[in-house]
């Protein structure tokens, strides 16, 4: 009387779409990288940028604005400062700006610079050939850090922007880090 | 095995042919029973919602006046945050699950849930992991305190320790309902009775069918995201935190994928009890029967596309705002489809207002008043303003309360004499309605307007300028609140002293529930019913 054969059909379908479903919020995590990597979306800037300098050529017509915001995330310590607030820059331009973090504490400490860049529409365009936040650094107390930047706006920046602003937040990843020496930072 | 469709329900005899409930408390804890089910889950869900009342009176109670009396903040938002939690997974959905195990295997002439084991085990894990959840609250570092949204890093990095117990407790609900949908769905696909095809089901049925694919999409994307807050805490993943590469605004995105399908979970149920519910008492069958099921379709579509709306100012491009919004301003035109239809069932009805019809029609009015709140919120210009701010609080209460909890409240008078087979009082049935609808609107409508004044929202204290309101508001929350006592009562009533019902019950109900007699029988539908026109939707 009761049909009991075709539930365990039924239950073993939907049992795919909640598995299907999990796996696609796992899924979620590369695909939303690979978004934000291509619309510049969160303000990524992207791992080192290696060029060919004969290719790029300097558009000297325009002059761009990049500002720099140094920030701390809430509990480090640090300070951290750029040499000037911002540049004026030709796209196409390699520059150099110098930025700077002091452990004030007494015990050694590592950090890790995280980038950002608006508007988004510029982060694309906005390279970096060196940076301090492709790597973590590591203070001793009291030590202060000198650390390049060098970045090239691409000559393709749309022609309304006149203003890029660079913000770096530092976190302090010692605890991480102390658990995983060798962890590579994955975000450039 | 022929004969027993009808006149059944002697609980005194004890003569097993036709096995009745067991005795005492093995009946309840291993009950493979839909109705004995239907009956822990509507328990469970009051006990959850007096529970999450207490703490939304603790909340009024600290913002009667501005200052901080009662409470600290940090426990003041352990009050705001587990009122959500409770209200969201412990009260309104397990309340829609009980009244789908009552009432579809009735309503397709089944005569159980397709899976009634499974079943068992989904109603079970419940107790445990509210108690769980709750017993945080009593832990060293309080309970969850991040907003029921538990936005990473608040409910990662900077999450008290119980959190653990939280993501657990929350693997648990979720478990609970993916195998409750299952259920459900085999129930409504396997076991309909001959002639009752998909479009002679009752709406409670479609809506039903249409959340349990809901639940079952996107459960399984709420575990995943707890699932990666609890590697980034306890084993150093870094899928929310920015120091190792993650994006907290990624958890945003993947919480409102969850999150959004969700809220539609919490009110697709409730159309379907009001499209019960407003045909009986206007006497009329449904207006735009197909319709309304096209519509619930293409609401449950749309929830899928619109997450991003709760998260405007997280900085999205200008297309990914427009898209969102446009996506989000879509969903006005089924909805407005169901309200139209049901204004036009009552049109021209011969309408009689008994409890279940004024929470009914209670439902049309005030859901429709946070439906267009809503659809201000989807504005993204105004959402600048409006985000965060208590006129969030106030858009998603009328939906929710006056909304999904009316739902419920009629429903329960509406099938109570069916399952109990006794009337409830009807004078202190509309007592209960008019103190709740007052107490309701008295609670939520001010909000609105400090929020729009600027009041923002999960704040223990605030200027002196939102005191008015918030007075007003918490006068409001103290008569809702204390109203559902008397609810209680007269359930309780009813069960222990109601007049006997009929089977019937409604002189215009339709439907196969009200073939059987009332109480229903323990086991009903053993053979299936015939469907005929006059029993099935219209």
């Amino acid at each position: 009387m009761t049909p009991a054969p075709n539930h365990r059909r039924t239950a073993a379908r939907l049992v795919l779409i909640v598995v299907g479903m999990f796996g696609f919020a796992w899924a979620l995590i590369p695909l939303y990288d690979v978004l934000c990597e291509m619309t510049g979306l969160g303000g990524g800037t992207g791992d080192l940028y290696v060029y060919d300098p004969a290719t790029v050529e300097e558009d000297r017509s325009r002059l761009v604005q990049v500002n720099f915001i140094t920030n701390t995330n809430g509990g480090m310590p640090w300070e951290f400062w750029a040499e000037k607030g911002g540049v004026r820059v030709h796209p196409g331009q390699v520059r150099e700006v110098k930025f700077y973090v002091r452990n004030n504490t007494d015990r050694r400490m590592i950090g890790q610079a995280i980038p950002s860049v608006v508007p988004i529409k510029a982060a694309e365009h906005f390279h970096k050939t060196e940076c301090f936040c492709f790597e973590q650094q590591i203070l001793e107390p009291g030590e202060t850090m000198e650390m390049p930047m060098r970045f090239i706006v691409g000559p393709e920046l749309p022609q309304n922007v006149p203003t890029i602003s660079l913000s770096y937040a530092l976190f302090d990843v010692t605890e991480y880090a102390a658990d995983a020496r060798a962890a590579e930072p994955t975000e450039g | 095995m022929s004969e027993v469709v009808v006149a059944h329900h002697d609980d005194h005899d004890d003569d097993h042919h036709e096995h009745g409930p067991d005795k005492g408390l093995a009946r309840w804890l291993f009950t493979t029973n839909h109705k004995d089910i239907g009956t822990l889950y509507l328990w469970f869900s009051f006990t959850m919602f007096l529970i999450g009342g207490v703490l939304a009176l603790v909340i009024r109670a600290e913002l009667f006046q501005p200052g901080l009396q009662f409470v600290e903040p940090q426990f003041f938002n352990q009050m705001t945050t587990n009122h959500g939690l409770i209200m969201v997974f412990g009260a309104i959905m397990p309340a829609f699950v009980g009244l789908a195990n009552w009432l579809v295997p009735m309503m397709v002439g089944a005569p159980d849930m397709a899976l009634p084991r499974l079943n068992n085990l989904s109603f079970w894990i419940l107790p445990f992991a509210f108690s769980m959840m709750i017993s945080t609250l009593f832990m060293e570092g309080g309970g969850p305190n991040f907003g029921w949204t538990f936005y990473a890093p608040l409910s990662t990095t900077y999450a008290p320790p119980s959190v653990t117990f939280f993501i657990f407790a929350v693997h648990l609900m979720g478990a609970s309902s993916i195998m409750g949908s299952m259920n459900i769905i085999a129930t409504i696909l396997n076991m309909r009775a001959p002639g009752m095809t998909f479009m002679k089901m009752p709406l409670f049925v479609w809506t039903w069918l249409i959340t349990a694919y809901l639940l079952l999409a996107v459960m399984p994307v709420l575990a995943g995201a707890v699932t990666m807050m609890l590697f980034d805490i306890h084993f150093g993943t870094s899928f929310f935190n920015a120091a190792g590469g993650g994006d907290p605004v990624m958890f945003q995105h993947i919480f409102w994928f969850f999150g959004h399908p969700e809220v539609y979970i919490m009110i697709l149920p409730a159309f379907g009890i009001v499209s019960q519910i407003i045909p009986t008492f206007a006497r009329k069958p449904l207006f735009g029967y197909d319709s309304m099921v096209y519509a619930t379709a293409s609401i449950a579509f749309l929830s899928f596309i619109v997450w991003a709306h709760h998260m405007f100012t997280v900085g999205m491009p200008l297309a990914g705002q427009l898209f969102f919004m446009y996506a989000t301003l879509l969903i006005a035109i089924p909805t407005g489809v169901k309200v139209f239809n049901w204004v036009s069932t009552m049109w021209r009805g011969s309408m009689t207002f008994e409890t279940p019809m004024l929470f009914a029609v209670a439902f049309v009015v005030l859901f429709t008043i946070g439906g267009f709140s809503g659809l201000m919120l989807a504005i993204v210009p105004a959402d600048y303003q409006y985000h965060d701010t208590y006129f969030v609080v106030a858009h998603f209460h009328y939906v929710l309360v006056p909304g999904a909890l009316f739902s419920i409240m009629a429903a329960v008078y509406y099938w109570l004499p069916k399952w109990c087979g006794r009337m409830y009082d009807e004078s202190l049935g509309k007592l209960h309605f008019w103190l709740s609808f007052i107490g309701v609107n008295i609670t939520f409508f001010p909000q609105h307007f400090s929020g729009l004044a600027g009041m923002p929202r999960r704040i223990p204290d605030y200027p002196l300028q939102f005191a008015d309101f918030n007075m007003v508001s918490s006068i409001g929350a103290f008569i809702f609140g204390f109203s559902q006592l008397l609810f209680l009562y007269l359930v309780i009533k009813a069960i222990r002293s109601g007049k006997p019902a009929t089977a019937r019950v409604w002189e215009g109900a339709h439907g196969l529930e009200w073939t059987l007699p009332s109480p229903a029988p323990y086991h009903s539908f053993t053979h299936p019913p015939k469907v005929t026109d006059a029993e099935a939707h219209s």
